[in-house]
């Protein structure tokens, strides 16, 4: 089929080709490296103590265990997703048929221009006006916690989230609004009943990537959960994501057992992701056809 | 915090490029000839790759330029990366020097065969909120008060209030040293908050009036307040004459026979100017 193109679309083609193999060698590339670096772990039994073991580098007998972090990374996740989903959709619904047409655009635009913000802002913020905040609340600890990493969190994904059902929103609800409308529907009933049903693949696959996007999240993590490798028993203990983790690890000597971890944390992280976008691509395959 | 570590390295980066770019210049004038301790690089030439611990860099960024400025046919590129890659990096021969806030360790030494030059000394302190009423606090205290065993402050003479605990990241030289000799090895509460610099230390602690933390001398000030521990009060003097006993050094890795630059400039920062520039940078000179 390309075989007759001008010489610059032919050239065009062979750069996006190019380009093309390159992602992918890139992507082969890492998934070659974390395999690599913990094949160590994967074949010499040690995965099982990684898992469970507490993380006590410096103790007399030090052990390198992670699962606190992993623990810690998906509370974190699961909650602030739990607080932003909600919010996201109020949001969209606002913007499409519930609120004023203005409001409801300009707050798209506000929502827009969140996604711009560098994650390290919201981290800033959050120091400095957050966590004292959470700190007063009268309910002990340092303000460095669980609670203020999920109120951050959320407000970084909730973009995210928005947009994700935005998006398909904008083609579903001009047709089935007007419908809903005409059978009697308040805009609200017609939302709820009609255009949300129908876009559920979507909110799905918004609720999946915001959940990716938090647990990826390190800066926020790093600046504001306190980073106690210890699993949380309450809202207010401070906690150290996977994520955060490889940042804290990272500069270690690197043939300490410390530096070994990093390589699990990464494994276990890029698995899970891995999965993750797995799932988002079933449900928009689904969601188009 | 750790995105202040890539602006550094990107400041420093590009302090680099201006002063090679500054160099190139220059190189069609004939090479000054002095007595001074400048003059051992005199008819030296090539380039000198620097990487490792961030406390080091306003050091060799001072002697790197003095040396380009003398010599202009010596290229001297100083780059960040924190401790753990200095010596790695040294260590698989990528620089010449690979600087490290902490002494290497067993492992690091044989597997590398790495030499390691000591050029400053840096003294390292427990930090509390400058409203905080204590004082002055024993060694005793201290690993307690780290330990989790005592959690009021109350119980060593302060306000009524919980403890809120700040240690530093595992990869951490100014961690090393406080636990090591102020702390002599003892627990760190599991609970104790993480965090990744001197920097984000000092602004945990002067925004908690709680807050229990330390810090590295140089980032010492109005901020915060260091309690005298067993009795020595917290200064750049104590610490210099060993009064104080919570003190590392700050040193140079190389690998191998050293090429006259390397010896040259190791020699130059050891020396009486590199005493200067350790100074300015904040830090102390080693005892002669």
């Amino acid at each position: 089929m390309m075989r007759r193109l001008p010489g610059h679309d032919l050239l065009l083609n062979r750069l996006a080709a190019g380009a093309a193999v390159l992602v992918g060698l890139v992507a082969l590339a890492i998934v070659g490296f974390i395999l690599i670096s913990t094949w160590p772990l994967l074949t010499g039994g040690g995965l099982g103590r990684i898992l469970i073991e507490p993380w006590r580098p410096f103790a007399a007998s030090p052990s390198f265990g992670i699962g606190a972090m992993i623990i810690a990374s998906a509370a974190l996740s699961a909650l602030a997703v739990a607080l932003a989903f909600p919010l996201a959709v109020g949001v969209v619904s606002f913007a499409h048929g519930i609120g004023p047409r203005r409001l409801g655009r300009a707050m798209l635009a506000v929502v827009q221009f969140m996604t711009s913000i560098p994650t390290v802002v919201y981290g800033f913020v959050a120091v400095m006006l957050l966590v004292p905040q959470i700190r007063q609340l009268g309910g002990g600890g340092t303000g460095y916690c669980l609670l203020t990493a999920v109120l951050t969190l959320a407000m970084l994904i909730l973009p995210t989230i928005v947009l994700v059902i935005h998006a398909r929103l904008d083609q579903l609800a001009p047709s089935l609004m007007g419908t809903g409308l005409a059978l009697g529907m308040t805009p609200a009933q017609a939302l709820l009943s009609v255009v949300l049903p129908a876009a559920r693949r979507s909110l799905s696959t918004a609720l999946v990537l915001g959940f990716c996007r938090a647990i990826g999240d390190t800066l926020v993590a790093l600046m504001v959960a306190g980073n106690a490798p210890q699993a949380p028993a309450s809202l207010l203990d401070s906690v150290r994501t996977l994520t955060a983790h490889i940042a804290l690890v990272l500069a270690t000597d690197s043939f300490s057992p410390a530096y070994r971890s990093i390589s699990a944390a990464a494994l276990l992280l890029f698995l899970l992701t891995a999965a993750l976008s797995l799932v988002v691509r079933r449900l928009d395959g689904r969601d188009r056809s | 915090m750790r995105s202040r570590r890539l602006v550094m390295l990107a400041i420093v980066t590009l302090a680099s490029l201006v002063l090679l770019a500054g160099c190139g210049d220059r190189k069609a004038e004939p090479t000054a000839r002095s007595t001074g301790p400048l003059s051992a690089f005199d008819g030296l030439s090539g380039s000198l790759d620097i990487a490792g611990g961030t406390a080091h860099i306003p050091v060799m960024n001072a002697a790197a330029q003095s040396i380009m400025e003398h010599n202009p046919q010596i290229r001297i590129t100083v780059a960040g990366g924190g401790s753990g890659v200095g010596v790695q990096k040294v260590g698989e021969g990528l620089v010449h020097i690979g600087n490290a806030g902490r002494a290497l360790s067993d492992d690091e030494r044989t597997r590398y065969g790495l030499q390691s030059w000591p050029f400053a000394v840096d003294g390292v302190c427990a930090v509390v909120h400058p409203d905080n009423s204590v004082g002055a606090l024993s060694g005793d205290q201290l690993r307690d008060l780290f330990a989790g065993a005592v959690a009021n402050w109350s119980e060593v003479g302060g306000p009524d209030a919980a403890v809120h605990l700040f240690t530093r990241d595992e990869a951490s030289g100014t961690r090393k040293v406080f636990w090591k000799k102020a702390l002599q090895k003892g627990d760190i509460a599991v609970g104790a908050n993480v965090v990744a610099s001197n920097g984000a230390m000092k602004t945990a602690v002067a925004g908690d009036p709680a807050a229990l933390g330390y810090v590295s001398l140089g980032h010492l000030d109005a901020q915060l307040k260091a309690p005298a521990l067993d009795g020595v009060d917290v200064t750049q003097d104590h610490a210099a004459r060993g009064v104080y006993p919570v003190v590392r050094k700050l040193y140079m890795n190389t690998r191998g026979e050293l090429s006259p630059l390397t010896q040259a400039f190791i020699d130059y920062v050891t020396g009486p100017a590199g005493r200067e520039f350790v100074q300015a940078a904040g830090y102390l000179p080693m005892p002669e």
